[in-house]
């Protein structure tokens, strides 16, 4: 990727990364965070990674983005009404950041160097480069992944949805079925309930 | 062509940045936003790192936690519901039940 491209793409990034943690209002928040995973996923295709670049957009930014902005709208959550509270927290939260990113900055530049790869594979990137090393090397860690999807799937109907009336119900009325046959048959209310 | 140093440096940065909003912030949701952000900031190094020794196993780590990103939203998002629903609020700091 050319170096001028590169410079947009980063500066675009790192002010738009910055406006989710700056914005008062949740909405904008994850705007700007779909606007960084936009951004990431242009650099991921500049860097010979077109297949993860396009599913960066489409599950991130039309996947995951969505269903926090719905989980926002559903909640009703308006802006931060505590805007001036808190400095002590920002002032440390700011500094213990940026001594993360001098860290960051000393490794990167006393970083040994590491042999550069100047011909690519043709198909490096592609569908068929992905899936070949998906369903040989990683093929386990492929299968717990699905295993972990259904699970994150059940988990969130299990914890989310609301725990009222037919859970608390039910169990009472069929106990009463179980210890008391006949008495159940002919109440209709418990008919009604175990239903 | 862009040297490798600058996507790791626009990483770093990303994930101070991300680091800074999870500190700063004390929406919950905006919380996880940001470890979204951080996220996302080691995709960018392992994508950079993966191209530049010539190996396809950067990217599929990458996809892997894309997958595992898209779980741990839906899980996390239904503990906020839950967590909404229970105390009608999602800032951190009314979340003190266990707080000694």
């Amino acid at each position: 990727m050319p170096i001028g491209i590169f410079m947009f793409l980063a500066a675009f990034a790192i002010i738009a990364g910055f406006g989710v943690i700056m914005q008062r209002n949740p909405v904008h928040c994850v705007l700007a965070l779909a606007l960084v995973l936009i951004d990431l996923g242009v650099l991921f295709m500049g860097l010979d990674a077109v297949t993860l670049g396009f599913l960066q957009i489409i599950v991130y930014v039309g996947a995951i983005m969505v269903l926090f902005l719905f989980v926002i709208w559903l909640l009703n959550i308006q802006a931060d009404p505590g805007a001036g509270r808190h400095l002590g927290l920002k002032l440390f939260g700011s500094i213990a950041a940026a001594a993360l990113a001098a860290e960051f900055a000393a490794i990167i530049v006393h970083a040994p160097k590491i042999r550069e790869i100047r011909t690519l594979p043709a198909d490096f990137g592609t569908v068929a480069a992905l899936a070949r090393s998906l369903f040989s090397d990683y093929l386990v860690a492929f299968e717990v992944t699905s295993v972990l999807l259904l699970a994150a799937i059940v988990g969130a109907i299990a914890l989310a949805r609301k725990v009222s009336a037919p859970l608390v119900l039910v169990t009472p009325a069929l106990s009463r079925d179980v210890s008391t046959p006949a008495s159940s048959a002919s109440d209709p209310a418990a008919h009604r309930k175990s239903a | 062509m862009t040297p490798i140093s600058y996507y790791l440096a626009l990483s770093a940065i990303l994930f101070a940045v991300g680091v800074a909003g999870v500190l700063i912030r004390r929406n919950v949701i905006v919380m996880f936003l940001a470890i979204e952000l951080m996220l996302n900031a080691v995709n960018l190094a392992l994508v950079a790192l993966g191209r530049r020794i010539g190996s396809m196993d950067g990217q599929v780590i990458v996809f892997f936690v894309m997958t595992v990103a898209a779980a741990e939203a839906a899980v996390g998002l239904a503990i906020i519901i839950s967590m909404f629903r229970n105390r009608d609020t999602v800032n951190a700091d009314e979340l003190n039940l266990l707080r000694w």
